[in-house]
């Protein structure tokens, strides 16, 4: 037994961290609510060239196919970040279903169960669907978008259509099933970074801003909040961590597992929302602070790739 | 990452099964908190020890098996899988054990662990005072230096001490530097109860037990050699026992994964299956069970490797004893009326599941530990 990361993993998390921090700060997030694609521009050129989008897509491919555990905390530094790119589309769904997605840098999205909307189809080069429980890659030419306005300005949500001779078959229903899994799974670690870096905000500006005489975080009402949001986010990020583990292994009971991870960091996600918000006071409703960003995306996708509800009842199936 | 036990490992865990399977009484014992029921547990705790299955991962020397953490971990997946009997000695071997390995002089564990092990001897907890609870370095009993005697005269008043009626000893904090401040100048004490100038008087709990009790000391001696660690330094001492009691050796995840498949074994049988927020909540307890036990690998990973569990206890202990409530809250629900009869397991636990929240450092505290040494968050 050892429920812990590699030296290897956690150095490649210190390394993706690095880079994000220094190239994907708030200020790229922003951007991202008003540019054309809603991206992240050279940010996602530089974890492409890091090997980060390609870890689950087979050597053949030109990536380094490897498996989720070796992938799960690299997203969840995108999530610190609020990377706003297709990354759990991209490089935890497709990649290893995808030839090309790595040697010929297409960037792709998904439409797949689960999810009603695809994310960035409009910039993406290829997109994978899903219809009646098979999956199919459609070029981006043959896509019909209906696009959509999302509450986070940097997610370009889409509906897809598309005719029957555009698409290619890439799998079936164990196939489907498994790509949903890996969203579901890739959208729980993102969560875990963005409520870390939530809470960290809120911890910053709580020892900052005084009020009667004192800092607000000195304040036991205040303290209690952060602390229970922490509380989730420590019983939640070892479901998520397993939940990978087993997705890497094959394990059998990997789908229940997912459902555990992604119910639990929804609902941690939520609530470390809106302790963040309540100990930021007004400032934090403002539009000009950052971290109404952390917050949409949160909320975007703890309800995306299965809400905790839907895991919730996957897992009383299995359980109950 | 590897998540399976070695082969060495499942066998012990095959053994400790077969012997529970044998062992273990099928009809429930009398509360351990009642003055038969505590005898009663305590002949179990006998045959425990002779099997060497009282305290796995203690020396054996000391009546344990040198047992690994992760055999710990497997050995309480049985106990409580099993439904074994509550453990009366736990605030002896799973509290105090911890302090006396560490602080203890050679005699002082000779003398103290076997008979703690086997439960000839019974420790209960002398920290909190009718001024001092969550607020313990409040604490005003004190310890009167007798350098004719060679030892310490104490005075003052314990409560709330678990079992102290039954127990035979008692370990404790008393003020020595009577003009130290705080947790400064108090010094960790260890004594029979039969010492002359102690008082004990029993009281019942929420649940009407006799599980409480009162301590007074009337200028009782004890000799220097029941000072546990430094004169003076007992503050220390009691932090590395109130880690064992926040943190991982009081309450193995075992506990509350096996209450979580009673819940669901409930659920089957009582609970109308179209009600979905009824199936959601238990599903959620469920996976809060697991989530701790997951936890509980990752600290055991790392303990294993030589790391420390710090201020992370605090969210250990708030986590377990919530969800404690939450599995038996939920367990009341789906009984209805019938929850009311009293000598229902399920109820006896939903009552004790109450106090959870408030012993070992009430969760107001333990959110003010986290939000302070784990996040940061100035404390003025």
């Amino acid at each position: 037994m050892d429920f812990a990361f590699s030296e290897d993993q956690l150095s490649f998390r210190d390394a993706v961290r690095d880079l994000l921090t220094r190239e994907c700060g708030a200020s790229v997030v922003r951007d991202a609510w008003s540019n054309s694609d809603g991206r992240s521009g050279q940010v996602w050129d530089l974890l492409s060239e890091m090997g980060v989008l390609g870890i689950l897509a087979p050597e053949v491919d030109g990536g380094m196919g490897m498996t989720m555990i070796d992938l799960v905390l690299l997203v969840e530094e995108c999530g610190r970040v609020a990377l706003p790119e297709p990354i759990i589309e991209h490089a935890v769904v497709c990649a290893p279903i995808i030839g090309g997605v790595v040697s010929e840098s297409r960037t792709v999205t998904s439409f797949i169960g689960g999810s009603p909307f695809a994310l960035y189809a409009d910039s993406s080069e290829v997109a994978l669907v899903e219809r009646d429980r098979r999956l199919f890659t459609v070029e981006r030419d043959a896509l019909r978008l209906t696009p959509d306005v999302a509450v986070d300005g940097s997610r370009r949500i889409s509906t897809l259509e598309w005719s029957d001779s555009d698409a290619t078959e890439v799998g079936g229903p164990l196939e489907a099933a498994a790509a949903f899994d890996r969203g579901a799974l890739g959208a729980a670690a993102l969560l875990l970074g963005l409520s870390h870096r939530m809470l960290e905000m809120s911890v910053e500006y709580a020892s900052e801003r005084r009020q009667f005489g004192a800092p607000i975080g000195s304040f036991q009402a205040v303290k209690h909040h952060l602390a229970n949001a922490r509380i989730a986010l420590e019983f939640a990020r070892p479901l998520v961590t397993r939940a990978a583990y087993s997705l890497s292994v094959g394990d059998p009971d990997a789908s229940v597992h997912v459902s555990m991870a992604k119910a639990q960091a929804s609902d941690a996600a939520m609530l470390t929302s809106a302790h963040a918000l309540q100990c930021h006071g007004a400032i934090g409703y403002s539009f000009e602070y950052d971290l109404h960003m952390w917050m949409k995306r949160a909320w975007a996708l703890s309800s995306s790739w299965g809400d905790a509800s839907l895991h919730r009842a996957r897992v009383a199936k299995a359980v109950l | 990452m590897e998540l399976a036990f070695s082969p060495s490992e499942e066998i012990f865990r095959q053994e400790v099964r077969a012997w529970f399977l044998e062992n273990v009484p099928a009809k429930a014992m009398p509360s351990g908190d009642t003055r038969e029921g505590f005898a009663a547990h305590i002949e179990w705790e006998r045959r425990l020890f002779d099997a060497r299955l009282a305290v796995v991962s203690w020396p054996e020397e000391f009546g344990g098996r040198d047992a690994s953490l992760w055999e710990w971990i497997i050995f309480e997946e049985e106990y409580y899988g099993a439904g074994a009997p509550q453990r009366v000695t736990q605030n002896g071997i799973f509290l105090l054990a911890p302090s006396i390995f560490q602080f203890g002089t050679p005699e002082q564990q000779a003398r103290f662990l076997p008979k703690m092990a086997s439960g000839e001897e019974t420790w209960c907890q002398g920290w909190s005072e009718p001024d001092a609870g969550s607020d313990l370095a409040a604490v005003s009993s004190k310890a009167v230096r007798d350098e004719a005697a060679g030892g310490w005269r104490l005075t003052g008043q314990k409560t709330w001490t678990t079992r102290g009626a039954f127990c035979t000893h008692l370990f404790g904090l008393f003020r020595t530097d009577p003009d130290a401040q705080r947790h400064h100048g108090l010094t960790y004490f260890l004594m029979p109860l039969d010492t002359p100038g102690i008082t004990v008087r029993g009281f019942g709990r929420l649940d009407g037990d006799e599980g409480f009790a009162e301590v007074f000391f009337e200028d009782a001696f004890v000799p220097d050699d029941l000072v546990l660690g430094e004169v003076n330094s007992g503050w220390g001492v009691a932090m590395a026992t109130a880690g064992s009691e926040r943190g991982l050796t009081l309450r193995s995840p075992g506990r509350f994964t096996a209450t979580a498949d009673r819940l669901v074994a409930l659920w089957r049988e009582h609970a109308d299956p179209s009600d979905t927020e009824l199936r959601d909540a238990v599903t959620q307890a469920w996976i809060d069970a697991e989530a701790y036990r997951l936890q509980t690998l990752g600290v055991v990973t790392t303990l294993s490797k030589g790391g420390h569990a710090g201020p992370e206890a605090s969210m250990v202990k708030i986590f377990w004893s919530e969800l404690d409530v939450r599995l038996h809250e939920l367990a009341m629900r789906i009984l209805g009326p019938r929850a009311e009869v009293a000598d229902s397991s399920w109820a006896k636990g939903w009552q004790f599941s109450l106090s959870g929240p408030i012993y070992a450092g009430t969760n107001e505290i333990q959110r003010n530990v986290v939000a302070e040494r784990v996040l940061g968050l100035p404390r003025k």
